[in-house]
Order: C-alpha cells, then structure tokens, then sequence
C-alpha cells in the first residue's frame, strides 16, 4: 500500500500495538533540557528505576541561561539551581551533556542539527514543543510533556495514538525579499493556530525543496503554532550536502548507504492524506503578526483585519487592545524599541548572515536596542569568521551568547512593560517576551530593517 | 495519578479562545525542580496586577467560583508551549476537569497523565452551559465510565470522546511508565532490528 513519509517512519518505529488504538513506539533520540526534565528525573528515582538507554539523550542548558558572561557563575538563583541540577541528573546517570561555555552549546534545537544527531527517518522528542524543528531532516519529532520525559527516560518509548497527516503544498519562486518564515507565518494565517491540532503536517511542493535546511528547520520548527504535532519535509540532497562531515552524521565509509536510505524515505505518489492544502508562493508577501497569537499575521503592506472581518470578535479586540493596535490600521510606520533576532525559529548562521548583508553600513535607529543571540556557540564562532560581529557592532547591534533568550524572557533578557518588540521568535503570546511585553513575530530580514528604521517600515523598496 | 470517576461541581467559565500555556503558567514561574505549588502562579498575569493585587472581574477571582472543580474555556485550550506546568497548575489549584470545545494536542496529553480530564464538548452543548450560566448557578455532573457530561438537574447532556486506553488508566490511577517499563523484552527485540542510522 502506498504510504506518506510520516506512515513509514511511524511504522518503522512501531514496537507493538496496543489496546485502544495506541502505538508503543521507540523513540530515537531524547534531547532534555533544565526546565522540563528535573521533575522526570525525580519521578525515576522515586520508583527506583533506572535510565534505560542513556546512550539515546542528549542533554543542554537553554531556557534560562544568561546571554551575557557566560563563563561567571549564573547569578540568579532559580535559573543556577535547575542548571546545577541538569548537570548533577547528567552526571549521576553518565548522560552526554554540552553545558554552557562547551563548544557544543546552544538551544536544543540548534545543535541537534548542527552537530549531525538529528537524522532523516529518526523519532525524536523533547520536553518542549518546538521539537517539530527536526523535522526538517524527514524525522519524525515532536514535543512532549515532563510525565513524557520520565516515561521515554525508563523505557525509551511512548504510547501514542498515531496522528492524522497532512499535507501542505507551496509552489512557485518566491517573491523578492520574502524567505521561510514568511511562508510559515502566511500559512499559520491561513489555518489559525488551532488548524493543525490532531495531524502531523508533510511540507512539499518545489518553495519548501528550495529552501536551505535553515529555512526547512524554520517552516517545521513552527508548525506547532498551527497546532500540528510536528512537521517534516522529505530529505533530499539539501539534507545530505548539510549533513555532510557533520560530527555526528554517518561516516564516509557508509555514506553511499545512507543516501539510499534517505531517498527511500520520501511519499509514494499513491498515497493518500486525511487534509491537503495547496498555496502559491507568489501570494506570499513579508509577514508581520499584529495580535497575541501567531495566526495573527498580515502581509507588510497589508491592514489589521477590521472587526467585520473576525469571527472571535471579543478575543480579537482583547488581543488588539493588549497590543494597543486599532482594527484595520496599517502597521507601517509604527515606532519600534527592541529587535530581537534569535530563538530556535531564527538564530542559525544563514539567518545571522541574512541580518548583517542588510544592516552593512547602516546604523541602528537611536530609538532601537537591537538584540542577535546566537542559536550555539558554533553559530557564534561561525559568525565571528566571517566577520559579522564586526557588522553587527558597527550598526549599534549587541551579538551575545548563545541560548533562548527574550524569546521566553526566563532569563535576563526581558522586554519592558508596554514596549513592542519586532522578534525572530515563534510566539507572540501576552507577556511572552517579560510581563506586559508586546511581541510583533517577523523573519530576520524584517527585524534587521526595523531595526535600522526604528519603526515598522515595508523594506521592498530598501532592497538592492 | 489520582483516580478519577464521577465529579459533580460549579465551574469557573473563561470566555476567551485560544488561551495558551503561557497564560496558564507564565515561563517565569517555571523555575522549580519539584511538581508542587504551581497553582499558586495559575493565570498569574490575569489573576494579578503590578501590585499584586487580584484583579476584579476575572473569573477566577470571583468569590463565588472559589470551590469550583471544573474550568470551562473558549476553543483551542492549551495552546503553544508543552510545559506540562500548565497542567500542575490547573489540578494544584484545585480543578479535575477542562471542558473546552477543542482542546491543543500537547496539552491534552499532559492533562491526561496528570489526573486532569479534558472533556471536549460540542460547540452547541456549550452555547448552552454559557447560556444558562448567564441566568443561574450552574453544576456540572461528569460522569468518566459512562463518559457522560450534563448539566445537573436539567435536560442537557452529550457523551464525550475519551482513548479507551486513557480512559482505564484514569478510572484506575495508573500512568504508562508501569506499563511501559513491563514491555522490556519487547523493547529489546525491537532494538536488535532498528535500522543502522537511526543511532
């Protein structure tokens, strides 16, 4: 029978069926990070039961890590008590961890891909939902919660009813000045963030086998924010020239092995999906959200939807008042304070590299605190080669260490009360950036071009 | 896991969609190593103004819900983050059950493993309830067995879905680890047939 990408991983990872509809399947790989594993951890040692495959975790510290000085002890107390007990769980049960300062540090979703663990045709979880970023490699990958951790820790699997799929289709040559995460947040637009919610969505179509792994590990990682478990696209030789040398990747000796395999994981033309969408790239415009959720996104030179227009009509006029926007204004021109350029979603080189081609021999507006952390210490390093930090600091922008950052505002990096934030993340939900922030989510472009503007500004006409 | 069969209790009604976990439990209260106490923080930022004061009109603060053991929400609960803090923070702050018209796949999950029963109700059983509620006290009966909500001495009921697998884990107080952990012969035959690449 033909089957979709997501069937043939999930059946490959089938250990048996259980009562009621549920799939014990083996998991892979298991990234864990300080937030939502410490709860795991004492779950096991108060049923006395051991890791069962320590060898299948990968461990980092990333949520409320400092971005500034990351070689001094972490001065606030909460955030250095679940680091310290991160290392200590690691320690004790010999689990590989790059702790801060390592050269292999980052978010969890940066350097899984960066260092060659995450693979086509792996499963793969983590105690946070954008774990649908591996996606991007034709793994199936998806975020789960700490009782989750804890059952994954003790036997390596989870019960799981298998979930729906869907298919998303982009075609065409994107439009001038618009990249990955406009074709995420156009979609998320389109479907609403519940629009996903019960399905696992396969991207394909000739946009998503164009774009760079950077920009596939965008698209995925945000399929969560439509409600879809997780997303994946099909590898190809994208994926195996990325993959490539990688620290963990297959080795040359096997490599001609793995391609095979990894052509082998791909869609039969027969196969059927439970929901299709098709969109055309030519449609898609630079993307900005204006509300308290991702859906919530409008093309730049487009208006916030007027009240006619809506359906949840008190939700939409708490989410505007909350942001301070009226309905059907536009956003051009809207005085901007902060730029954060970072998260799982927007911190990788190509994104880094993006920002300083455009901001080279500009400044920052004086009104602006511009923000890039770094998704790893690789990326980092990566970019000080090529001598972006040298932009960056020409053009008034701050380059700090790597981590989550003011995307979650765990750490230090928080966006004050009332101001609005042009942020590469993935949510723009109330107080997400710090209490009373507002969140206005773009791609790294738009970000950079605010950046210089100091207020909202369609770049098109700046492009070269 | 506690167990769960029958509730029957005045609720707390949040009228807004797409209330995501962020909300229930901003990330800033996420700093704790242990499961306790998370609902003191639940809503926090809608609970609560700069000052710490409750804020009047949300409903949470309405003294009259104050023993309410069952939230009832707009659509899409629980979106965005997995943290199943979320899911602390509603059961430690004293509720068994969510009833929303759709519930965010993560969410769902972590509720379900945590003693909390999402109750998904068609969007006309909760015109209905909100209907009602605007003109009367309202309980709610939730019956897990016969998988049955109603509104209690009225004439307004539906049956609700549930994995017939989680249904017997929540009846009976089990979680999957047990379950899990039972199969290791099974895990380790698979594990001598996983393909090569997947290391």
């Amino acid at each position: 029978m033909a089957k979709t990408l997501f069937d043939k991983v999930w059946d490959a990872h089938i250990v048996k069926k259980v009562e009621g509809d549920q799939d014990m399947i083996y998991i892979d790989k298991h990234f864990i990070h300080e937030v939502t594993s410490p709860q795991a951890f004492a779950e096991l040692k108060k049923r006395d039961l051991p890791i069962y495959r320590k060898e299948n975790m990968v461990a980092t510290p990333d949520h409320n890590v400092p971005t500034l000085n990351q070689h001094l002890p972490i001065t606030e107390d909460l955030s250095r008590n679940q680091v310290d007990t991160l290392l200590k769980n690691c320690a004790e049960h010999n689990i590989d961890i790059y702790e801060l300062g390592h050269e292999n540090h980052g978010i969890v979703h940066v350097i899984g891909p960066e260092l060659g663990i995450t693979k086509p045709g792996m499963t793969i979880v983590c105690g946070d939902s954008h774990t649908s970023t591996h996606g991007a490699f034709g793994a199936i990958a998806f975020g789960i919660g700490t009782s989750q951790v804890a059952m994954v820790m003790a036997s390596q699997c989870l019960l799981q009813s298998k979930p729906k799929v869907m298919r998303i289709t982009v075609d065409g040559d994107l439009n001038p000045g618009v990249g990955a995460k406009d074709v995420i947040l156009y979609i998320i637009s389109k479907l609403g963030t519940g629009g996903g919610t019960g399905y696992f969505v396969e991207f394909a179509g000739s946009t998503i086998r164009q774009l760079s792994m950077e920009g596939r590990m965008t698209i995925c990682n945000m399929s969560i924010e439509m409600g879809a478990r997780g997303g994946m696209i099909a590898p190809d030789e994208i994926t195996l020239e990325y993959m490539k040398g990688r620290d963990f990747a297959p080795k040359q000796e096997v490599w001609s092995d793995f391609e095979a395999y990894c052509t082998s994981l791909k869609t039969d033309e027969d196969a059927q999906f439970d929901m299709e969408y098709n969109f055309d790239a030519k449609d898609i415009a630079p993307m900005i959200t204006y509300g308290t959720n991702p859906g919530m996104g409008i093309g730049i030179d487009e208006q916030i939807p007027s009240l006619a227009e809506v359906e949840q009509v008190d939700s939409f006029k708490k989410s505007l008042n909350y942001m301070g926007f009226e309905a059907g204004e536009k956003l051009i021109g809207k005085p901007i304070n902060w730029v954060f350029i970072g998260s799982c979603t927007n911190s990788r080189i190509e994104d880094l590299r993006e920002v300083a081609a455009y901001i080279k021999g500009k400044k920052k507006a004086d009104n602006v605190n511009a923000i890039i952390v770094p998704g790893s210490r690789r990326v980092e390093q990566q970019a000080k080669e090529e001598d972006l930090h040298k932009v960056f600091e020409e053009a008034g922008f701050l380059l700090r260490e790597p981590g989550c950052s003011a995307c979650l505002a765990m750490n230090e990096d928080k966006i004050p009360e009332g101001e609005y934030c042009v942020s590469t993340s993935n949510r723009n939900f109330e107080g997400r950036q710090g209490k009373g922030s507002r969140t206005l989510l773009s791609s790294p472009l738009m970000a950079a071009a605010v950046a210089i503007a100091g207020e909202i500004v369609d770049y098109r006409s700046h492009l070269n | 896991m506690d167990k769960f069969k029958t509730l029957r209790s005045k609720l707390v009604h949040l009228p807004m969609h797409n209330i995501d976990t962020d909300q229930i439990i901003p990330a800033r209260f996420l700093k704790a190593t242990d499961r306790k106490g998370f609902g003191d923080n639940l809503f926090r930022d809608w609970r609560y103004d700069q000052n710490n004061n409750l804020i009047d009109g949300f409903p949470l603060n309405d003294p009259s819900t104050q023993s309410a053991e069952i939230l009832v929400a707009g659509k899409n609960f629980g979106s965005g983050s997995s943290r199943e803090h979320a899911a602390w923070a509603i059961y430690d702050y004293g509720f068994k059950v969510v009833v929303s018209t759709f519930f965010a796949d993560i969410f769902k999950g972590n509720a379900l493993n945590n003693g909390l029963l999402p109750v998904q109700v068609s969007q006309e059983f909760y015109e209905k309830l909100l209907d009602l509620q605007s003109k009367e006290e309202v309980e709610l009966e939730v019956d897990l067995e016969s998988q049955k909500i109603s509104v209690a001495g009225k004439d307004i009921s539906e049956q609700f879905e549930i994995n017939p697998y989680k249904k017997k884990c929540l009846l009976n107080g089990y979680d999957d680890i047990d379950f899990l952990v039972s199969n290791k012969s099974e895990i380790e035959k698979y594990e001598s047939t996983r393909n090569a690449f997947a290391n």
